[in-house]
C-alpha cells in the first residue's frame, strides 16, 4: 500500500502515481494497448447511425463493468472494517431471481410500475441478506469469512428454490433499459454504476462514516474505547455490500433479461475482492480507497473482454486474474519493496515482536 | 485442544462419574462429538424413514463417493488449524485431473502421469506457502491466486470434458473390490481410492498427533507469537503444511478422475467450500488450534449422506441443498461460538 | 557465584527504531551462576536489550559473544541454541495444549510410532519437578492454571532444553507475594546449579532480595554496572532516573497540601459496582475538581474498575448517578455521552490508532458523540487540532503525521487531547505517564492538576505511588479486586505508607490466589 506520507502539494500527477491504483492504470492501458496491437482499430468509437448510441470496444468494457464496479464498492466498505463478504455473488443472482420472477409473474412488457416493484422488492431483499451478513458479524459475533460464507451458500439456493430451480426470464422493457439503453449515447448502466460509486464515495467521505470504518478496521478495541458503535457501523457497512450487491444482480440480469440460477453472479465476489485488492485497500482492514476499487474493476472487466478478444477461452480468464492478483502482491510485500529501495530496513522479525516494542520498550 | 493424543488413555481410565469433568476439561471435544451425534442421528432418521441405509452398499457407496473429499478435509484441517485457509484445492484437482488425463491419453505412463498430477498439487501448496510465509500475502489471497492460476491453466488445455480410454489401467484406483458378498446389489465394495483415503486420514492422525510437525500445527494455531517465542519452525512448518494441502488435492484428484473415467476444467468448483465446511462441522475452530482429523471426516460424511438422504426424500428439492448445507454450518459455527464463550470463563 | 568466565557478553549494542534510538552503545555482561538485575525507567531499553539477546530484534552495531565466541543471533531458535531461554512478563505459551506439551513442545521424547507421549508426560513430570511443580498433572490443559503457575511452567521449558541462560522479563508484575517467593526459590536453586539468570523487576524489593549484580539502563544508554550489595536504593534510583535524591524530594506534594471541602454533590457516584473476576462491590464517588488516584498493583482492580466506569467492560451489579440522576453505562459510547472519558493503560491496543493521522486521533472521540451523519466541520476540526497540539505541546505538531511515528509521550498527549476534546466531567488516566519520557511526563502531570482546577474530576492510574500521592487529592488503594482504603491526602501520606496499607490489609485472608481461572 502506499505509505501515507503527508499530502505534498507536488501536483495531482505526483500524487497518483503514489497511489497503489496507478498499478491498476498502468494495467488497463497495457492491456488495451495489447488490443490495438492486434487491431489496430480497438479503440474506436463510432456512432451508431441507427440510433446514435456510442459503440465500441470500449463501450462494451464500461458496460461489463458496471455490476463489478457496484459489488466492488460494497466489497470495499467491508473490506475496509476487517471484514470480507463472499455472499455477494449469491445476492446477485437472489436480485435477479426475484426481480424475474416478479417481472415474470406481472407480465406487463411496457409497465414502469413492474420494473419498479421488482427493483424495490429485490433490493430490500438484497439488503435483508446484507443485514443478516451484519448481524451474524456484529452481534452473534461469527467471523466475517464463515458468516458471509453460510450467506452465499445459502443465498444461492435460495434463489434457486425462488425460480424453482429453473432459469427464468421475463419481458419488461423499463427493466432492460437499465442495462441495455443509452443516455446521451452513453450506456445507462454505467451511467448508474459511475453515479452509485460517487455517491457512495460522497456519502462516505464527507460524512464521518469513512473514517469510522477505517478505525474499526484498523483496531476495533481501539476504536471501541474512542466511543465508536462498532455494531452500527458495521450493519451499515455489510446492508450496503448487499444492497449494492442487489443493484449488482439487476444489472447483471437486465441485460439478459434471464436469471441463471448456477452462473449468475457467480463467484464474483472474488472478482469484487480482487478490484478492491487491486485498488491498494489492504485486506486486514483499515485505509480504504473507494476510487480504486473502482480502477480495478475497470481493470478486471478489461481483462475479461481482452482474454476474448484475443481469442483465449473465456474459462481461462481466471489464469491472467491470478498473475495480476501475484504481483500486485509481490510489489506490495516489505521483502520485494526493500529490494527495490536497497535500502536496509532494521525490522523486527515478526509482527508480534513490532506490537510489543512500544508497549515495553 | 490439549493433547488429543493423550485422549485415548485417559477415556481408558476414567469411568463413570469423571466423564462430566473429563468432558469439562475437554469441552473443545464437544463440537465433534456433536457432528458424531448428527451423523449417527442421520442414520436413524434415514433408517427409519427411507430405509436402506444401514446396508452395505449404501455404506460402500457413501465412502467412494466422498473419498476425495475425505482426502481434501484432511488436507484442509492442517491448515486450518493454524488459523489459514486453502482456497485453491477444488481448482487444483480440475487443473491436475485434466492434465493427467491428456498425458495418459497421449500415451504416458499412468504412474507417471499420477505421480505428476501429485507434485503438480504440491507445487501449488509450495507457491501458496512462499507467497504467505515470505511475502506476507494473506492466506485467503495467496491461494485464491492459486486457484485462479490452476483454474485457468486448466481451460487452457481444454474447456471439453478429456475421456479416459475405457482400458486404462489408471482406472483400477476406481475398481471394485468386493469384501463382503451380499444378497443381490448389497455387497460391501471398496475400491483402491477408498484405502488411499484411509491410509491419508490414518497419515493425518499420525503426523498431526505423534510427530513435532504435526504439535507445533497446534501450537501456531493457539498462538504464532508464542511458537515462534518457544523456538519453533514456525516458517517451515506454515510452509509444509501448504504443501501437504497442495500434495493431498493431487491424491484427491487422482482418485476422482479413476472413479468418474474422465476429466474437465470445471470440475471440483466449490469443493474447496465443501471441504472447509467438512472440517469446520467436524471441530475444528476457523481460528485455528483446536480441531482433530477424524472429526474433519465425519463432517465430510455428514455432507455425503446428506446428498444421499435429499436424494432418497426426493421430496425436498435439490435446489435446496446448499440452504441446508449453509444452515448446517451455521448451526456448528453457533455451537463451536458457544464453546468457545464457555472456556473463556 | 562469578565465575570468571562471562556466559554472555555484549559490547556498544546499538539498535534504532525509526525516530527513536533504543539503545546506544549498550555493554552488557552476564556471569554463569548470579542473578544479573537489568534495571531502569519504562522506555530505558530493557526489553530491546534482551529481544537483541534472544534474536527477536537485529542489532545495527555492537557484538554479541555468548562463552567467548561471537554469535550472530537471528531468531529465537538461534537463542535456543545458544542456550538462552527467555519467560516474559506476558506468559508466552499455547493455552489450548496440555501443560507437558508446553513444557516439551519441539523436544518431545520420540519413539518409533512418533511422539511417545507417556515418555514426553514423564520428562514434562521430571522438569515440572525440578521447580517444585510435581503436583501438576502435565496431561491438564494449560488454561486450568493460574497465570503464576504458568509463568513457572515457562520456566521449566529452560530445564527441558537445559539452558544455561535464563532471561526472566518482569515474571512478578502478576504473582502474588507467596507465588514470588516461590519464583525466588526456584531462581536461587538453578542459579546454585551455575545457571546464568537475567532478571527485571520493577520492585525494588525483590530486586534486592534475588539478585547478585545490576546493570542500570536510561534513555537507551548504559549507567553502569554495580554490585547489588554496594549500591544502596536511594542512589540506584537516582541512576535510574538521573536525577539525585535530593531534587526528587522537593517534588514534594503540591496537592497534599491543598484544602478540598466538597460539599457539593458528586459529579459521579457507583454503588455496588462489580464484575465477575475482576471487581467485587466497590461504591465510589467522584467529585468535581477531584483528582482521585487509584494505587494498587497490577491486578488489583484499578485499572478493571476504571473500565467500569467507563463501560468498557460491563459490570454485573451496581448502579451509577451522575449528578443525582441514574445512568446505565453499559458501553464507552453511553459513557462519552454522559461526558465521562477514560484513556486506556494499554497505549497501543487500546488508545491510539496506529495508521490514522494525529488529527483524525485527536478528532475521533468528539466525533463518536456526533455521530458519523454529523461530521465535525473543517474549521471546528482545525481549532481542535490547533487547541491541542499547541496546549499539550505535542512535538512534532504536524497533524497529517500517521500518529504511529511519534514518540510515545507525544501519543499520549494526543490522546488526551482526544479525550479532553470531547469535554468530559469525569476524565480517567489509567497509566497516562508510563513509558514516556521525562518531559513529557511532567506535561501530563501538569496538565491533570491544571485539569481538576478547571473543575474536571479526575481519576489517575498508575503503577508509580510517589506520582498518586503527588497528585491525588484522594487515594483509592485496590487490593484482590477489592478497595480496601480511601485515603484523604494529607502531609502524612506518602508511597510508603499506602505499600504498608496494600501489604498489610488482609495478611490473614491473604489465601486468595489470584488470577486462578477454572
Amino acid at each position: 500500500m502506499n505509505s501515507s506520507k503527508p499530502a505534498g502539494a507536488k501536483g495531482l500527477v505526483a500524487e497518483v502515481v503514489r497511489k497503489q491504483y496507478f498499478w491498476g492504470i498502468i494495467a488497463i492501458v497495457l492491456l488495451l494497448a495489447v488490443n490495438v496491437f492486434k487491431d489496430p482499430s480497438y479503440l474506436a468509437i463510432s456512432i451508431s447511425p441507427t440510433d446514435g448510441n456510442l459503440v465500441g470496444n470500449l463501450i462494451d468494457i464500461l458496460r461489463a463493468a458496471a455490476p463489478v464496479l457496484m459489488i466492488a464498492v460494497g466489497m470495499c466498505l467491508v473490506v475496509a472494517t476487517g471484514g470480507i463478504d463472499l455472499s455477494v455473488g449469491s445476492i446477485m443472482v437472489v436480485a435477479g431471481a426475484v426481480s424475474m420472477e416478479l417481472l415474470a409473474g406481472s407480465n406487463a412488457p411496457d409497465s414502469l410500475g413492474a420494473a419498479f416493484i421488482a427493483i424495490v422488492v429485490a433490493l430490500a431483499i438484497s439488503g435483508l441478506l446484507g443485514a443478516v451478513n451484519g448481524v451474524l458479524v456484529s452481534v452473534v459475533g461469527l467471523q466475517p469469512f464463515i458468516s458471509t460464507l453460510v450467506v452465499m451458500l445459502a443465498g444461492r439456493g435460495l434463489a434457486k428454490v425462488i425460480t424453482g430451480g429453473q432459469n427464468t426470464s421475463a419481458v419488461n422493457e423499463p427493466f432492460r433499459w437499465v442495462a441495455n439503453g443509452y443516455a446521451i449515447g452513453i450506456p445507462v448502466v454505467f451511467v448508474l454504476a459511475v453515479l452509485i460509486t460517487i455517491a457512495v464515495g460522497m456519502l462516505v467521505r464527507k460524512s464521518a462514516l469513512g473514517l469510522m470504518i477505517e478505525a474499526i478496521g484498523m483496531d476495533a478495541k481501539a476504536a471501541r474505547l474512542a466511543g465508536l458503535n462498532r455494531r452500527g457501523l458495521l450493519m451499515t457497512a455489510y446492508i450496503s455490500s448487499g444492497l449494492l450487491a442487489g443493484v449488482a444482480g439487476i444489472f447483471a440480469t437486465a441485460s439478459v433479461m434471464t436469471v441463471d440460477v448456477s452462473r449468475t453472479g457467480y463467484q464474483l465476489e472474488l472478482d469484487a475482492i480482487l478490484a478492491v485488492v487491486i485498488g491498494g485497500t489492504s485486506l486486514a482492514g483499515g485505509k480504504f480507497n473507494i476510487t480504486g476499487a473502482a480502477i480495478g474493476a475497470i481493470l478486471i472487466a478489461t481483462l475479461d473482454k481482452t482474454v476474448v478478444f484475443l481469442g483465449v477461452s473465456s474459462s481461462a480468464t481466471p489464469a491472467f486474474k491470478a498473475i495480476v492478483i501475484v504481483a500486485l502482491c509481490l510489489l506490495q510485500s516489505e521483502r520485494v519493496r526493500a529490494l527495490f529501495r536497497q535500502r536496509r530496513i532494521q525490522r523486527p522479525t515478526g509482527t508480534a515482536a513490532t506490537k510489543k516494542e512500544t508497549v515495553s520498550a | 485442544m490439549s493433547t488429543t493424543t493423550a485422549t485415548p488413555e485417559l477415556k481408558t481410565e476414567k469411568s463413570g462419574n469423571d466423564v462430566f469433568r473429563w468432558l469439562k476439561l475437554h469441552i473443545e471435544l464437544l463440537p465433534t462429538i456433536a457432528a458424531v451425534v448428527i451423523f449417527v442421528a442421520m442414520i436413524a432418521y434415514g433408517q427409519i424413514a427411507y430405509g436402506g441405509i444401514l446396508q452395505a452398499n449404501t455404506v460402500s457407496n457413501l465412502l467412494i463417493n466422498n473419498a476425495h473429499l475425505i482426502i481434501l478435509a484432511v488436507g484442509l484441517t492442517f491448515v486450518i488449524l493454524t488459523g489459514g485457509i486453502d482456497l485453491s484445492v477444488g481448482a487444483v484437482i480440475a487443473f491436475t485431473s485434466v492434465l493427467g488425463v491428456i498425458l495418459m491419453n497421449q500415451g504416458w505412463n499412468p504412474w507417471l502421469a499420477l505421480g505428476l498430477m501429485i507434485v503438480i498439487g504440491a507445487a501449488f501448496g509450495a507457491v501458496s506457502g512462499i507467497l504467505i510465509q515470505y511475502f506476507n500475502v494473506q492466506p485467503f489471497i495467496a491461494t485464491l491466486a492459486m486457484m485462479f492460476l490452476a483454474r485457468g491453466l486448466a481451460s487452457m488445455l481444454s474447456t471439453v470434458p478429456e475421456r479416459l480410454a475405457d482400458d486404462s489401467p489408471f482406472l483400477v484406483l476406481a475398481e471394485n473390490f468386493k469384501i463382503i458378498d451380499g444378497p443381490k446389489v448389497n455387497d460391501l465394495i471398496i475400491t483402491p481410492g477408498v484405502i488411499i483415503a484411509i491410509i491419508v486420514v490414518v497419515a493425518g492422525f499420525f503426523v498431526l498427533h505423534r510427530t513435532r510437525l504435526g504439535r507445533t500445527v497446534y501450537a501456531i494455531g493457539g498462538s504464532e507469537q508464542s511458537a515462534k517465542l518457544m523456538g519453533l519452525p514456525v516458517a517451515k512448518t506454515k510452509l509444509a503444511i501448504y504443501i501437504i494441502s497442495g500434495t493431498l488435492a493431487g491424491v484427491a484428484s487422482a482418485i476422482y478422475t479413476a472413479r468418474l473415467g474422465s476429466a474437465q476444467n470445471i470440475t471440483g468448483i466449490g469443493w474447496e467450500l465443501d471441504a472447509i465446511a467438512a472440517t469446520v462441522i467436524g471441530g475444528t475452530l476457523l481460528t485455528g488450534g483446536a480441531g482433530f482429523v477424524l472429526g474433519s471426516v465425519v463432517g465430510a460424511l455428514v455432507l455425503g449422506l446428506m446428498n444421499v438422504l435429499i436424494t432418497r426424500d426426493g421430496g425436498i428439492p435439490p435446489e435446496a441443498t446448499t440452504i441446508i448445507t449453509g444452515g448446517i454450518l451455521l448451526v456448528f459455527v453457533l455451537l463451536q461460538r458457544g464453546v468457545l464463550a464457555k472456556k473463556r470463563e | 557465584m562469578t565465575a570468571s568466565v562471562p556466559i554472555i557478553e555484549m559490547k556498544g549494542i546499538s539498535i534504532s527504531f525509526p525516530g527513536v534510538k533504543a539503545l546506544d552503545n549498550v555493554d552488557f555482561t552476564l556471569y554463569p551462576g548470579e542473578v544479573h538485575t537489568l534495571m531502569g525507567e519504562n522506555g530505558a531499553g530493557k526489553s530491546t536489550l534482551i529481544k537483541a539477546l534472544t534474536g527477536v530484534y537485529a542489532i545495527d552495531e555492537g557484538e554479541i559473544r555468548v562463552l567467548g565466541e561471537t554469535r550472530r543471533l537471528s531468531g529465537t531458535a538461534d537463542a535456543q541454541d545458544a542456550g538462552i531461554s527467555t519467560v516474559y512478563q506476558e506468559v508466552n505459551l499455547c493455552s489450548n495444549l496440555s501443560i507437558g506439551e508446553n513444557v516439551m513442545l519441539g523436544h518431545e521424547t520420540r519413539g518409533p510410532f512418533g511422539i511417545n507421549w507417556k515418555a514426553t508426560h514423564a520428562a514434562a513430570s521430571e522438569a515440572l519437578q525440578k521447580l517444585g511443580l510435581g503436583h501438576l498433572d502435565p496431561r491438564l490443559p494449560l488454561s486450568t492454571l493460574s497465570l503464576a503457575v504458568q509463568q513457572l511452567v515457562a520456566i521449566s521449558r529452560s530445564m527441558v532444553t537445559k539452558s544455561k541462560v535464563l532471561i526472566l522479563d518482569e515474571p512478578t508484575s502478576s504473582l502474588d507475594a507467596v507465588e514470588v517467593e516461590q519464583l525466588f526459590r526456584v531462581m536461587r536453586n538453578l542459579r546454585d546449579q551455575g545457571v546464568a539468570i537475567l532478571f527485571v523487576s520493577h520492585f525494588l524489593d525483590q530486586v534486592y532480595a534475588i539478585s547478585d549484580r545490576l546493570t542500570v539502563l536510561r534513555n537507551g544508554q548504559f549507567v553502569g554496572e554495580y554490585m547489588t550489595a554496594e549500591l544502596d536504593r536511594s542512589a540506584l534510583i537516582s541512576k535510574m532516573i538521573g536525577k539525585d535524591i535530593a531534587s526528587l524530594r522537593s517534588l514534594d506534594s503540591e496537592r497534599a497540601r491543598k484544602d478540598h471541602p466538597h460539599d457539593e454533590a458528586p459529579v459521579y457516584a457507583a454503588t455496588g459496582l462489580s464484575r465477575r473476576g475482576s471487581v467485587e462491590e466497590t461504591d465510589l464517588q467522584l467529585h468535581a475538581g477531584e483528582v482521585v488516584g487509584f494505587a494498587g498493583l497490577l491486578g488489583s482492580g484499578r485499572t478493571e474498575l476504571a473500565r467500569l466506569i467507563y463501560g468498557a467492560d460491563k459490570p454485573d451489579t451496581g448502579s451509577v448517578a451522575m449528578r443525582g440522576e441514574t445512568v446505565d453505562v453499559k458501553n464507552p459510547a453511553i459513557a462519552l455521552s454522559k461526558r465521562i472519558a477514560f484513556s486506556s493503560e494499554n497505549r497501543r491496543d487500546e488508545g491510539i490508532i496506529r495508521d490514522l493521522s494525529v488529527r483524525e486521533n485527536l478528532i475521533l472521540g468528539v466525533q463518536a458523540k456526533r455521530g458519523w451523519a454529523r461530521p465535525l466541520p473543517r474549521k471546528e476540526v482545525e481549532a481542535i487540532v490547533s487547541k491541542y497540539l499547541v496546549e499539550l505541546g505535542v512535538r512534532p505538531a504536524d497533524p497529517d503525521r500517521p500518529i504511529r511515528n511519534l514518540s510515545g509521550g507525544n501519543q499520549q498527549k494526543v490522546l488526551l487531547g482526544r479525550w479532553l476534546a470531547t469535554k468530559p466531567e469525569v476524565l480517567i488516566l489509567d497509566e497516562p505517564t508510563r513509558g514516556i519520557d521525562v518531559g513529557a511526563k511532567a506535561d501530563i502531570q501538569e496538565q491533570v492538576a491544571a485539569l481538576a482546577d478547571e473543575g474536571v474530576a479526575v481519576v489517575f492510574i498508575s503503577s508509580e505511588l510517589d506520582e498518586v500521592v503527588r497528585l491525588s487529592d484522594r487515594i483509592v488503594v485496590m487490593k484482590d479486586h477489592r478497595k480496601i482504603a480511601e485515603i484523604v491526602n494529607g502531609p502524612d501520606v506518602t508511597a510508603e505508607s499506602i505499600v504498608t496499607t496494600i501489604a498489610e490489609e488482609g495478611v490473614t485472608a491473604d489465601s486468595t490466589p489470584q488470577g486462578a481461572h477454572s
